[in-house]
């Protein structure tokens, strides 16, 4: 075992890891922070995205172990401290864009990242950037729909098809 | 995944002496390594993470012109770095996989695993790239040795990789769309002195040079020099996907393609 260190929503953590212990146990099992989900372990659904160093990456296809002094944003560490949504995860909301919930994690962690490269996408960009990201409830529409809707663009016209 | 031993070393001496280690295994971005492990086809002793040596991180232009990407230099980088300088590489490395994979995937673990169906393979071969390595360099034709083999000896390191720029070039990728690997993935760049058509997605043996296209295209750089060709014959791989011919005629449809997006 081996003491990682790293910032995990703004604050210092550290643990006793093995080699083989991914990014996303350490988060779950360790910090507890069970809002990061382990959907397929095979780094294809996207549930799991987390930031690193700003950056949107699949927490079950890193070791904890190679981020030593990395600074980690989950799903958590989203919204303000006082409970007020995000602009993303107050779309999701407004506009349904879930239905059981499960890749909402991901999703939001993924258009989070896209809306700070790309602060106006178009629906094709944001299907596009979601390509790692699945989710079998809701055929995508509304999650698009959300999204828009978070980087201020008039969604009223979308209508799931 | 069985555990291992992990070295996150700062240099690329002290990686390569680790990589000497009974058992050690080099790590770039983990992207296929990782899942690799989880299903326990790969169990090393010992991991060796890359991505700690500041040496080997981001793109730069030699004098001779070359774009030079250091061996752990992720997707998204190369992606974002590349544009100005080689757009059809940038290209290519911004649509492997997807964006989170894009974050950690590297430019040396990609040619280091030589999946027969990667994308990097198709441009280090369709550029005639040479590769760096902690001893020597190799050149990109001496480099893909078939499925997941390569020139490289145990515990040799991808330190960078020198790609020259071509006049014009493009890459046609026809995506696999659960896996967004390439089905068929065609480079093409056309240079001073001829024209490189590297093919990945295809073959079993892996990336491959379609020497009769390049003949074609020397002479006239345009799609239709392509019609005439049969598509490249050799063993094409056959799966769920598609079969052994209909991965043959898409490497000429996408060939043609990256003909007409190079203009």
């Amino acid at each position: 075992m081996t003491r990682v260190e790293m910032t995990v929503n703004g604050k210092p953590v550290s643990g006793e890891v093995e080699g083989r212990t991914l990014l996303v146990e350490f988060l779950r099992d360790r910090l507890r922070l069970t809002g990061t989900h382990v959907g397929c372990d095979t780094s294809q659904c996207g549930a799991c995205v987390v930031h690193l160093d700003g950056a949107p990456v699949k927490a079950c296809a890193a070791l904890a172990l190679d981020l030593q002094g990395a600074d980690v944003v989950t799903i958590e560490g989203v919204a303000a401290p006082d409970g007020t949504l995000s602009p993303v995860q107050q779309a999701f909301n407004e506009h349904h864009g879930l239905q059981c919930g499960f890749c909402t994690p991901g999703m939001i962690m993924s258009a989070t990242a896209l809306l700070r490269d790309n602060p106006r996408p178009t629906e094709a960009e944001i299907r596009d950037y979601l390509e790692g990201n699945i989710c079998r409830c809701t055929g995508y529409h509304n999650i698009v729909k959300a999204i828009m809707a978070a980087s201020g663009q008039d969604v009223s016209a979308v209508a799931a098809e | 995944m069985y555990d291992f031993e992990f070295a996150k070393p700062g240099t690329i001496a002290e990686a390569a002496a680790a990589l000497k280690g009974e058992g050690a295994q080099a790590l770039g971005g983990g992207q296929t390594l990782l899942p690799t492990m989880k299903q326990r086809l790969a169990a090393p002793e010992l991991l060796v993470s890359l991505s700690g040596i500041a040496e080997m991180q981001g793109v730069c232009v030699s004098d001779a012109g070359e774009v030079c990407i250091g061996g752990a230099t992720t997707h998204a980088t190369v992606a974002r770095e590349a544009a100005a300088h080689y757009p059809a590489l940038a290209d290519l490395a911004g649509r492997i996989g997807d964006p989170a994979v894009r974050n950690r995937g590297t430019i040396g673990g990609s040619l280091a695993n030589n999946d027969p169906s990667a994308c990097y393979p198709a441009a280090a071969l369709g550029s005639g790239a040479r590769i760096l390595t902690n001893t020597r360099e190799i050149a990109a034709d001496a480099f893909f040795e078939g499925m997941f083999a390569t020139a490289l000896e145990e515990g040799e390191i991808i330190t960078e990789v020198r790609f020259p720029v071509p006049q014009v070039a493009a890459w046609a990728k026809f995506a696999q769309p659960a896996s967004r690997f390439a089905l068929v993935g065609v480079f093409v760049a056309r240079f001073a002195d001829g024209v490189r058509v590297a093919v990945t997605g295809a073959s079993s043996d892996g990336v491959f040079r379609w020497t009769e296209a390049e003949a074609a295209l020397g002479a006239s750089f345009e799609a239709e020099a392509l019609a005439p060709l049969s598509p490249p014959g050799g063993d094409m791989i056959s799966d769920i996907h598609g079969s052994g011919d209909y991965r043959a005629h898409l490497v000429k449809v996408m060939a043609g393609r990256a003909v007409a997006a190079a203009g």
